[in-house]
């Protein structure tokens, strides 16, 4: 099954994500939203972060989860390879999601060829039938 | 969508529903085409259903689909029963444009245009991931955050002149830096002083036609061929963070329940998180000022290196498009304080405002809209008419109509740079894949943008301005 597809819109970035699970779907889609600003597929595992993010519901988990890779990025100039361990909880108010995030620091070996300033809750979808489909726009 | 052509330029969504006010567009109709192709006239409607709006809801001729707001979207607030949202400002805080004349012609420039954009290329960072030059400690970055682009002339980026002829003279005083959140700290700490990418450059321009003397004479636009720099950039990761941070913040502070977008999350304006927001924003303000002073400042030393001297190059102005602002507006049948969001929307103060500087403030403050890269932009004078308007605004730029994938697939960065040099375009860009994005088709046509800012009175025509040279990040 194919991880995710980058959609067409007007001002900018656009994709659905999925998985049989809802957390592969998240995890995909931070691959989908990594696949915007660099190729993830060519990034060496050399370096792993642990995110541990909380949301008053799914939508708000899925964008502050997709907020780390962009955080990661400017402050780390980390560049996401994969996803490993991804682990989504119900809580007393909302759910937590725990992930190690693998890839390498920037490096002249990789290209850049986009930036995401943003995740956006604008015509966000979770939606559940079968597996999982997520749909983000992220500002760019 | 019940829709009513009022005049050629001017369409109302009446009252309905949940509508508080009503809703103005400011379109011909060939770009109203293109506005109800999208979600924008939705996002109008919504946003004139929101808490203490005053007298409506306008919608700017570039206008095209925003997060909650349009982008072109304008929008007042009472100060006690009214909100702030920062989905009425957006991500990129005080995304803004500077403009610099020179006292050179392009004749001036012959045989030193290629030299000149290379250095201007090696001295300001620009593109994805590019840091700045300037190593800040967090102490250093609350001041620039507290004081803007002061901070910046006082450390030797620019002249004092630099800060009357740039709105807000520079420093938004309502800044504070104690709400602003440790990762936003952290994305502004590398970031201060580049151009970053996406929409964003810096362009040597020349003037192309002048079409208002009196009001270009005092913005020191003298002829056609004239030499100027427009620079345009924003606050970079620190307000898109600080956006997001507020975002959730409203969002676990209200809820999102009876929000018919969650972008359009917001809180009373006098409420702690309204405030808190507000006061994070207008240090985001500052810091996007401060970037663009610094920025200013290494162009002029490469004119000075390059040509011998940056002497005239005087700064026209500086005027953000992403922002929230007390302001005082006729509503209700008397003058009040109300807080105005200007999305991809630019102030339009006519003469005699007192925020404008003494030198403008007989035309009107300079309006500076820049088209998409490689295509015209063009300078405008505000109008006393634009304040029953539009509480003084008007267009920012073109606006997109094509998606970035769609420009992606239909053009070549490369086969773009060789077209513009045929036309005597100068490019430069760290990222040839931004360019095609970037591609002047994948834009709505800023001619007719102005002409319709013009004739409804929002913005009054001066100059239209060319580039020679461009420089993308």
């Amino acid at each position: 099954m194919e991880k995710y597809k980058i959609l067409p819109h007007t001002a900018d970035g656009k994709f659905e994500a999925y998985g049989a699970t809802l957390e592969e779907a998240f995890g995909n889609a931070a691959l989908a939203l990594a696949s915007l600003m660099w190729d993830w597929s060519k990034v060496e595992p050399r370096v792993r972060h642990f995110v541990h993010v909380r949301g008053i519901d799914r939508e708000q988990l899925l964008v502050k989860f997709l907020g780390e890779t962009i955080y990661l990025f400017e402050t780390k100039q980390f560049l996401l390879g994969k996803v490993d361990g991804l682990r989504i909880r119900p809580e007393f108010e909302g759910f937590s999601l725990e992930a190690l995030l693998g890839g390498d620091t920037l490096s002249e070996r990789y290209g850049l060829f986009g930036d995401v300033k943003a995740v956006t809750y604008h015509e966000l979808k979770i939606e559940e039938c079968g597996g999982f489909t997520v749909q983000v726009v992220v500002d760019m | 969508m019940d829709l009513r052509k009022i005049s050629d330029n001017v369409w109302e969504i009446p009252k309905q529903g949940d509508m508080r006010v009503p809703a103005v567009i400011y379109s011909s109709a060939r770009l109203l085409d293109d506005i109800r192709r999208d979600m924008t006239l939705t996002q109008a409607r919504n946003v004139a259903c929101l808490p203490g709006i005053e007298r409506m809801s306008y919608v700017m001729p570039d206008a095209h689909q925003g997060y909650g707001f349009p982008i072109g979207g304008v929008a007042a607030f009472d100060l006690d029963s009214g909100i702030i949202s920062p989905g009425g400002v957006g991500y990129d805080i005080n995304c803004g444009v500077r403009l610099l004349k020179t006292d050179y012609t392009e004749t001036d420039l012959a045989g030193k245009r290629k030299e000149l954009l290379a250095e201007i290329f090696k001295e300001v960072p620009a593109g994805v991931g590019k840091g700045g030059v300037t190593k800040l400690s967090r102490g250093v970055l609350k001041e620039i955050l507290v004081k803007g682009a002061e901070w910046a002339v006082e450390n030797g980026y620019g002249r004092k002149e630099d800060l009357e002829r740039t709105e807000e003279y520079g420093r938004m005083k309502d800044a504070a830096a104690d709400a602003v959140s440790d990762r936003a700290m952290e994305r502004g700490l590398p970031q201060l002083g580049t151009l970053g990418s996406g929409n964003h450059f810096l362009e040597i321009q020349k003037v192309h036609e002048i079409y208002d003397e009196p009001a270009a004479r005092a913005f020191g636009i003298r002829a056609a061929g004239q030499v100027l720099v427009m620079i345009h950039c924003g606050s970079r990761g620190f307000g898109h963070q600080v956006a997001t941070d507020y975002i959730e913040l409203m969002e676990n502070a209200y809820g999102v329940k009876g929000l018919p977008d969650r972008e359009l999350v917001h809180a009373p304006f006098k409420s702690s998180q309204g405030q808190q927001y507000y006061r994070s924003m207008c240090a985001a303000v500052n810091y996007a000022f401060a970037n663009r002073q610094m920025i200013a400042h290494w162009v002029r030393d490469v004119f000075a290196r390059v040509l011998g001297s940056s002497k005239g190059m005087d700064q026209v102005y500086d005027v953000c498009h992403n922002v929230a602002k007390v302001e005082t507006h006729e509503a209700g049948g008397r003058s009040r304080k109300l807080v105005v969001h200007r999305k991809g929307a630019t102030r339009s103060f006519g003469p005699g405002r007192p925020e404008i500087p003494e030198c403008y403030r007989s035309v009107g403050q300079p309006v500076i809209i820049p088209g998409s890269m490689g295509t015209a932009s063009f300078i405008l004078a505000g109008t006393q008419e634009a304040e029953g308007l539009s509480f003084s605004s008007t267009a920012h730029g073109a606006g997109r109509v094509m998606s970035r994938h769609e420009a992606t697939r239909r053009f070549r960065g490369e086969r773009i740079r060789d077209d513009l040099a045929r036309k005597g375009i100068e490019l430069k860009s760290t990222n040839w894949k931004g360019v095609a994005e970037e591609a002047s088709e994948a834009y709505k046509d800023v001619d007719e943008v102005v002409r319709v800012s013009h004739e409804v009175g929002l913005g009054r025509l001066v100059a239209k301005v060319v580039p020679i040279g461009v420089m993308k990040g």
